[in-house]
């Protein structure tokens, strides 16, 4: 181990506009390190980031790279040094090809004209390096969005870069994806590369990860390594509460009282909503599922199972081959989100920015959309029928913006995700298709939008719920559908409800066989409905 | 709290991301009170009644295309082929004119009305590009108003007609009037309907509003229908006026003029917003500008340059900014 790290940002501050983002903040980067960064929205990640990169000044503080006082008055100057950040969105050219891109502005050349041979031979020597089997004159558009990746971390890698910052690397791969992700990381690691990985997601943490620094409010909270650090006290840190506080409420804000609802919608003589046989071109197959009256219905799989595609064809966003949807015995015509909408349907995306959100909107405009024929006679909006209900429901979610008029592309991911949320409610909706509804959003937003789908659900509607995260999953649903290859595979419900049984569907394409003994992981919050119903 | 913390910040930046928002309709009223100081220092009778009525009577045309066009936009499309459509209207309403006035009015803004539905249908419904569908029509459009006017300029006399374009009611020429009151009914569409609603949401963000249920297509359909019947109430106004039907001529480049006025207005291109009065405050400025230049007695060609600068200080003003 080299005594001189890598990278060491000391008494890091940024103000902006009397407004303290960094307070005094302090990382340490080694060689050959995977070094994740979390910390809620509005921790500073991305500032302390922006700044490492040389994309924003910082107000005080010393960087020093490999021992010596560095100082980026640019994203060129942090590149020329080797400090190369690879963003979420993927800067690069589509129409160009993969070695176009890996050396744009810096093309090889030959009598002052480009060397095409070196410039793509080069540019496969680089991605062979990485382990990546990309063809260096493909047209980066028609590549994938993974391997898209690949080729800006390429390109940072052609700069010779030391330091590569990964911002939510993961957040648009599939499965598959991410381990091409973990195998170039791991070729970065052998090479001595320090690398910066930010990510929600705690799995990937802890498969990629060294050390983890955290930080909260502009803070500096610790710096420790992963291994042997538990999940909940990483929690606890980022939070910034003890860790009997914490395991009093359970990881998610749901109750445990599934079970009784499970026996009661099985009761039920019609379920609520159910679906048969919905089938989609290569993409959704012969999936059927049925959501009862006050029942939360949780959906597993791994991304492109087919859990969006089953939401989207059940609230007619997307035209199926075959299938039916029956809600309360009837059955559907869904042509469009529209006709979903007016037979009590509602659907929270995945994507909240492509697909949720009007970013130039207001609170109140982006509250009330699906709504607005129930707030109009002849077509005209009645005002104060809108302000009732935005400020009923601002009060109810706890929305945080300075006022209803306020865009909502200002908010945190949390307000925007309880806007949108609130757009569907104030339309009392009978059945609620909530996917990934609490992804990217910090953590106390989460447990208050856990506690109130738990709480929506008591009082009759029907819920299926998407997630990613198998807490949610587990302490959220009466029953688990599991997808696997655009099919649903397994159904889980009471005590076979349980993480090793869900991921043992995803991979195994079928339930598990029923064991006798107790499955432990239900039990475990059996407390969190008294404590969060206050 | 991180929460609150975060919450303040945005506040913090949240004033001065309000004024930016509407430095575009703010910025152009602005001009447009600089321009009338400027314009009554340095021209003698510049404030006559007689010169403001010729001033909104020449641009009266330009906003009622403008109008259709704040619409368009406002959903992150854009409609050229508004002057051919104008010459459409002319050329139909001009050789129908025997079956009686009411007719061929009638007859002329349905066929402008179906020409701009077209082009919706085109954009919404084969996902080809906007500038592309309406250049095709821009091109074929006047053509066909040729056609239908057999290559000849087409006179009448038609006294109840001409009053479209000739007319006064009290002081105010009809055509202001119609203007006027197109403005105030595209304000009231846009803030209060659904469908004011519809078009920025469409505009904004195209999956999320169709998730929302909003009916994406027929909104857009809806857009270039609307633009097409403005255009086409703004050939008949012109044709009036000139009393004949110059199918080659009439709204030559007008397309160019009500982007311009929408965009100095303060709607910007990627559509998602729009401010009606704006794009009326910029057609204004653009149309003070020509008759100021004119009065001074400066060549044509300097209004343009002007015109041409100030295009491009108002999309500078309200270029995106970073977040």
């Amino acid at each position: 181990m080299n005594s001189e790290p890598l990278l060491r940002m000391e008494g890091i501050t940024k103000v902006f506009s009397g407004n303290v983002a960094l307070d005094g903040v302090s990382f340490e980067l080694r060689h050959g390190e995977v070094h994740s960064l979390v910390g809620e929205n509005g921790a500073g990640k991305s500032t302390l980031i922006k700044i490492m990169t040389g994309a924003y000044r910082r107000d005080g503080g010393r960087i020093f790279l490999e021992g010596e006082e560095v100082s980026f008055n640019s994203p060129e100057d942090a590149q020329g040094a080797g400090v190369v950040a690879v963003y979420q969105e993927v800067n690069l050219l589509m129409y160009r090809t993969v070695a176009e891109n890996i050396f744009l502005g810096r093309e090889p050349r030959r009598f002052g004209f480009i060397d095409w041979k070196r410039m793509n031979d080069d540019a496969g020597a680089i991605l062979e390096r990485l382990g990546l089997d990309i063809d260096p004159t493909a047209t980066l558009g028609r590549l994938n969005i993974a391997l898209r990746q690949m080729v800006a971390i390429a390109r940072g890698v052609s700069f010779g870069a030391k330091v590569v910052v990964l911002d939510e690397p993961t957040s648009s791969l599939t499965e598959r994806e991410v381990s091409i992700l973990y195998d170039v990381i791991r070729r970065l690691k052998a090479e001595r590369v320090g690398v910066v990985y930010i990510s929600h997601r705690f799995d990937e943490l802890y498969t990629v990860c060294d050390r983890v620094t955290v930080l909260r409010d502009g803070k500096f909270v610790a710096t420790r390594p992963l291994e042997g650090l538990e999940r909940i006290d990483l929690v606890c840190l980022m939070l910034g509460k003890q860790r009997e506080e914490l395991q009093k409420k359970g990881a998610t804000a749901f109750g445990d009282h599934h079970d009784a609802i499970a026996a009661a919608a099985t009761e039920q003589s019609t379920p609520l909503l159910r679906a048969e046989n919905l089938t989609r071109g290569r993409k959704l197959n012969r999936v059927s599922l049925d959501v009862g009256r006050g029942e939360i219905v949780g959906m597993a799989g791994l991304l492109g199972s087919g859990r969006t595609e089953t939401a989207r064809a059940i609230f007619g966003a997307d035209e199926v081959d075959a299938g039916t949807v029956e809600l309360e015995g009837k059955r559907l015509k869904l042509r469009s989100p529209g006709d979903a909408i007016s037979a009590g349907l509602a659907f929270l995306s995945e994507d909240r920015k492509a697909e949720g959100i009007i970013p130039e909107l207001s609170v109140r405009e982006n509250l009330t959309l699906a709504a607005l024929p129930a707030l109009s006679s002849a077509g005209i909006v009645s005002r104060a029928k809108q302000d009732e209900i935005v400020n009923q429901y601002m009060k109810r979610l706890g929305i945080k913006a300075s006022s209803a008029e306020q865009k909502i592309r200002e908010l945190s991911g949390g307000n925007q995700q309880k806007v949108l949320l609130a757009r569907w409610l104030c339309k009392n909706p009978k059945f609620l298709i909530l996917d990934e509804p609490t992804r990217g959003i910090d953590i106390g937003a989460k447990g208050e939008i856990q506690s109130l789908i738990n709480e929506l659900a008591e009082s009759g509607l029907g819920v299926l719920m998407i997630s990613s995260e198998l807490e949610e999953l587990v302490e959220g649903s009466s029953r688990v559908v599991v997808m696997r290859d655009g099919q649903s595979v397994a159904e889980l419900r009471g005590r076979e409800i349980s993480q090793d049984n869900i991921i043992h569907a995803m991979a195994e394409g079928e339930a598990p066989p029923p064991v006798e003994t107790d499955a432990t992981e239900v039990t475990g919050t059996s407390d969190a409905a008294a404590a969060d119903d206050e | 709290m991180s929460n609150t913390a975060g919450t303040v910040q945005r506040a913090g930046g949240f004033g001065w991301s309000k004024i930016a928002d509407y430095a575009p309709t703010y910025g152009a009223f602005a001009a447009l009170l600089l321009l009338l100081v400027i314009d009554s220092l340095f021209i003698p009778n510049f404030f006559q009644l007689s010169n403001f009525r010729n001033i909104l009577l020449q641009v009266s045309p330009t906003v009622l295309v403008a109008m259709g066009m704040t619409f368009v936009i406002a959903t992150g499309g854009i409609d050229l082929s508004v002057g051919a459509v104008m010459a459409i209207a002319s050329a139909v309403a001009a050789t129908s004119l025997d079956s009686g006035v009411f007719v061929a009015v009638l007859l002329a803004l349905l066929i402008a009305t179906g020409a701009g539905a077209f082009n919706g249908a085109l954009v919404s419904g084969f996902h080809i590009q906007p500038i592309i569908v309406t250049l095709a029509l821009l091109i074929a459009g006047r053509g066909i108003a040729q056609v239908i006017n057999g290559g000849q300029l087409i006179p009448f006399s038609n006294p109840s007609f001409e009053y479209l374009g000739r007319g006064y009611v009290g002081p105010v020429p009809v055509q202001v009037l119609v203007m006027f009151l197109v403005v105030v009914a595209a304000i009231f569409v846009m803030r209060a309907t659904t469908f004011g609603r519809y078009v920025v949401a469409t505009g904004g963000n195209e999956a999320a509003a169709h998730l929302a249920g909003v009916k994406v297509r027929r909104t857009k359909v809806a857009v270039y229908a609307l633009s097409g019947f403005l255009a086409g109430l703004a050939g008949l106004i012109e044709t009036a006026r000139q009393g004949a039907s110059d199918a080659p001529n009439i709204g030559l480049n007008i397309e160019l003029d009500a982007i311009a006025a929408t965009v100095v207005g303060g709607t910007p291109l990627t559509g998602g917003r729009a401010t009606v009065v704006g794009t009326l405050i910029g057609a204004l400025i653009m149309q003070i500008i020509t008759t100021s230049i004119n009065m001074k007695g400066y060549q044509y060609s300097w209004s343009l340059v002007i015109k041409a600068a100030i295009i491009v200080v108002a999309v500078y003003v309200q270029r995106p900014k970073v977040a």
